[in-house]
């Protein structure tokens, strides 16, 4: 039986008291596409990381081609054969793809010699490979896929057999991920390893060979790709088997709170992120977005929220404030929608939610902060404790120390406190994103009684999450977004997670994503009408 | 990794050891360029000490005066820095400020009295100085300009801007061909050894006068800004987390435009001490780097209005010492003394984690290890 290409045993790493990888071990098998999936903070990255020289492992060994190998920076990770091409691409924008392949592999002070050479070699990788580019071409000049292209070929210009992609569909439109799963078959077909970093489902369907899925920091399953399928994959990565049952009576929707209209957002690299979105949310229901990851939920809750300018459509917005059409150009600012009635839960704590270096006094009226009881002209800091404590009492957050640094506060209790600030002030509107990530059971349990409390109390609850049996236990509509449109609306109640899964890798119009290649896509399909 | 920054070491080892060992270190080298000339490393040091806090011969008080500029253009640097900007045109903010003390001394001086004028000096000071900030906030704000690059520019064009000033309209009016004139005595603030015999004590001559009294109510202000108002909160926001702002609903442009008016108010305030009280007339150069050792001062006093005094006492006798040093020594040229205020401002703020990374990282373990305990004691 020939060696592993890759073999990894019983890697850890910790950081501090976090431990981002335990007792991993990996075998990748030479000429194989193998994907590795798991939640957001599952430990791939930090693993990747460690293969690739980024980080030392604390422990563990690791084989390449059977041969016990020490990295310690990417330099000899890339003499052991091991390329990455990193979710944001590590290219000289204004350089030709000539000089950003051999950069850093110039070899002598002029540069006439290394480019002729290069050109050559680059000539022949492209050909072998099926990997056409033109190589004067200003990398800055051309679009995400073949910028992608260009990373593969760098890789591939330094000898690698074993290649690394990290998340690399989540720039690429469908088309281009179409494209680059048939470079990834033509890589396969000439003998090079393959390492996918995803945490598509659909995709680790589609092209690979092997499976292994990690969660909180340890690999829970290897698979053959045939011989599973997404369902058993996704249980496998939240690692629940039942359902978090919450008890909620049926929701009794009142008047229209929020009507969505048309609401479109193209970013600065040009792409589509929202195409036409619309919907209505109505007081005393809880609206479920379901969808994987990246798929535009990111920036709806931002447009939705006044964290981000829409490009197209319009909004209106009926509260106890009165009632407000957002129209493009005249959007209004984080502050403003509080004003209107809505409460925000980012979906990203640390990035948007707090400032982690104030006290949770601090952020416990960050966007709140201009209210007067807060002190007036000053702000009073017995008022914000007092206020901070309440928090604390309600949502039970430990330590109940306001003076304490946000950052010394576990994720939980974290997200509890935003939670609280968000909650206690009863908004006629919530939107809430991921409000259970990297919460612990007990806390979890506890903030989903509260947010059936809200919308019992008349709130409109929008809430995104990348949890299914969140969406499915808590939401009384649910709405799928893929690729930036909406795919589908069913009644929470009518629905399973098959039918969602469905939903959310259909496509609303034509964009639809091009898999090329043989057999796995189609058993997949066959596989979901099986479970159905 | 995200744990270590998380955690922070113990307040006394932040603003007390950390600088302590940095100023150890610093004169350790300062002995050794001592050394290398030929002279005794303690008695220089005796000498700087006793030259800063001598009350004989107005040392203390000079330290004193010294300190009231570095106090502004201090709390200057600091106030951007909470914003997340790095304001290094003090030195020109200052500058340009002087142009109001003399816009208003030599327009009013005949006429009014030391208590109308100082107020609009004050005023006149500030309003320069946060002219000269907010043009680089506004480009920063707006167009992207990076404010460290537009507030050095500042400075070359307020050293040519005064130099025309002071050369075509100032000193034509009464002083010498770079100076202006002397401002009338009725119209300044006295200095401390003035008001001494009145308030019944004798005092050498120096240049300290009351302003620092304004220094000192200045850090309290900036003290309640950061902390107690609004616009403190949204400041520290923008400097730590813009994102937040943003989801806060904090319009960061906006603060940032602010935030470099006021910072730019605050050197200004320097021109105040020196071109207004202290000189008792604009110079060319008044500033001779005192904007730019602001940025020493709240490296140093870690961006808090109390560290920033503690600074700027310590380069101020620095100065002052040095001084003497030159006075008592001739063999340590003026420059030797520059030499050795330069590596306190290398130790203390160019080299700053040098020192401050491994102090830290010890105290941090141990603080992580703590932690740990703790989260296996239950959570």
């Amino acid at each position: 039986m020939t060696a592993p290409a890759i073999e990894l045993k019983s890697i850890n790493k910790r950081f501090g008291p976090v431990w981002a990888n335990r007792d991993i071990d990996l075998k990748v098998m030479p000429g194989t596409v193998h994907g590795i999936v798991g939640e957001n903070g599952a430990g791939k990255s930090t693993l990747m990381s460690i293969l690739y020289g980024f980080y030392t492992a604390d422990t563990g060994q690791i084989l390449v081609n059977g041969q016990h190998i020490n990295i310690q920076n990417s330099q000899q990770a890339i003499a052991a054969g091991i390329g990455m091409v990193h979710q944001h691409f590590m290219l000289v924008e204004p350089f030709t793809v000539l000089e950003n392949v051999m950069l850093g592999m110039e070899g002598q002070g002029l540069l006439a010699r290394a480019q002729s050479k290069a050109r050559k070699a680059l000539n022949e990788i492209a050909s072998r490979y099926g990997l056409d580019i033109d190589p004067d071409a200003i990398v800055g000049d051309l679009p995400v896929g073949l910028q992608q292209r260009v990373e593969i070929l760098k890789a591939l210009y330094r000898g690698a057999k074993i290649l690394i992609l990290d998340e690399p569909t989540s720039v690429l439109t469908p088309q281009e991920t179409g494209q680059l799963f048939n470079i990834l078959e033509s890589l396969r077909s000439q003998g090079v390893t393959v390492l996918l970093i995803t945490h598509k489902l659909r995709e680790i369907m589609a092209i690979t060979n092997h499976v292994s899925v990690m969660r909180a920091g340890k690999m829970v399953a290897h698979r053959d790709t045939d011989r599973t399928n997404p369902e058993e994959l996704a249980e496998l990565m939240v690692g629940r088997k039942v359902l978090l049952k919450v008890d909620k009576r049926p929701a009794c929707p009142g008047e229209n709170r929020m009507t969505v209209n048309k609401v479109g957002y193209v970013d600065d690299r040009g792409v589509k992120r929202l195409k036409d979105i619309s919907f209505s949310l109505r007081s005393g229901e809880i609206l479920g977005v379901a969808g994987v990851t990246g798929n535009g939920q990111s920036e709806l809750m931002k447009i939705l929220t006044g964290a981000l300018q829409p490009s197209t459509g319009s909004v209106s917005l009926e509260t106890g404030a009165g009632v407000h059409v957002l129209k493009v150009g005249e959007w209004p600012d984080a502050g403003q929608m509080r004003d209107y009635g809505m409460g925000h839960v980012p979906e990203d704590r640390l990035q948007q939610g707090v400032v982690k270096s104030f006290d949770a006094s601090e952020n416990a009226i960050l966007g709140y902060h201009n209210k007067e009881e807060y002190g007036s002209p000053l702000l009073k800091p017995e008022n914000i404790v007092n206020a901070t404590l309440e928090l604390m009492e309600a949502y039970d957050v430990r330590p109940q120390l306001p003076s304490l640094k946000t950052a010394n506060f576990s994720g939980g209790n974290q997200q509890k406190l935003v939670l609280a600030r968000e909650m206690m002030k009863e908004p006629d509107i919530l939107i809430i994103g991921q409000p259970t990530r990297g919460v612990d059971i007990g806390a979890i349990e506890f903030i989903h009684r509260n947010l059936i409390a809200a919308r019992d109390k008349g709130a409109a609850v929008l809430l995104v999450s990348v949890e299914l049996d969140e969406i499915l236990s808590l939401a009384d509509r649910i709405i799928v977004m893929n690729d930036g449109a909406i795919t589908g609306e069913v009644v929470a109640s009518e629905t399973n997670e098959t039918e969602l899964g469905v939903l959310m890798t259909s496509t609303a119009d034509a964009d639809a994503p091009v898999f090329e290649d043989k057999g796995h896509s189609g058993k997949y399909e066959k596989k979901e009408e099986a479970a159905a | 990794m995200s744990q270590l920054a998380a955690v922070e070491s113990p307040r006394w080892v932040r603003i007390g050891l950390i600088p302590l060992l940095q100023l150890v270190l610093a004169l350790a080298v300062s002995s050794l360029v001592v050394l290398m000339i030929g002279e005794d490393p303690i008695r220089a040091f005796k000498i700087m000490i006793h030259g800063a806090i001598s009350t004989e011969f107005g040392g203390l008080s000079n330290t004193l005066y010294y300190a009231t500029n570095f106090i502004f253009t201090g709390l200057a640097v600091a106030v951007a820095f909470h914003a997340g900007l790095f304001n290094i045109g003090g030195e020109g903010q200052a500058y340009v400020a002087g142009l109001a003390v003399a816009l208003v001394c030599l327009t009013l001086d005949s006429t009014l009295n030391v208590w109308f004028i100082a107020p609009l000096v004050v005023i006149g000071c500030a309003a320069f100085g946060a002219l000269w900030g907010v043009i680089p906030g506004y480009l920063q704000a707006k167009r992207g300009s990076h404010i460290v690059v537009t507030t050095i520019m500042f400075n070359f064009i307020a050293t040519a801007l005064m130099s025309y000033a002071l050369v075509v309209w100032i000193s034509p009016l009464g002083g010498n061909s770079t100076d202006s004139r002397y401002w009338a005595s009725d119209a300044v603030i006295p200095k401390v050894h003035e008001l001494a015999p009145s308030l019944g004590f004798e005092a050498s001559f120096s240049l300290l006068s009351p302003v620092l009294l304004v220094a000192l109510a200045c850090c309290a202000l900036v003290w309640i800004l950061i902390w107690r108002t609004r616009l403190g909160f949204a400041i520290r926001t923008v400097g730590s987390n813009p994102n937040a702002a943003t989801y806060a609903g904090i319009n960061a442009n906006r603060v940032i435009i602010i935030t470099m008016a006021i910072s730019g108010a605050l050197a200004g305030m320097m021109a105040f001490n020196e071109a207004y009280a202290a000189q008792g007339r604009l110079i060319l150069n008044f500033t001779s780097g005192f904007g730019f050792m602001g940025i020493a001062v709240a490296l140093m006093g870690r961006n808090h209005p109390f560290g920033i005094v503690l600074a700027a006492l310590l380069f101020g006798a620095l100065y002052q010492g040095g001084t003497e040093l030159q006075f008592e020594i001739p063999s340590i040229s003026p420059q030797m003394v520059l030499v050795i205020q330069g590596l306190v401002v290398f130790f203390t703020g160019a080299l700053d984690r040098l020192i401050r990374e491994p102090v830290e990282a010890v105290f941090q373990r141990r603080a992580i290890a703590n932690a740990n305990a703790a989260v296996a004691g239950g959570n």
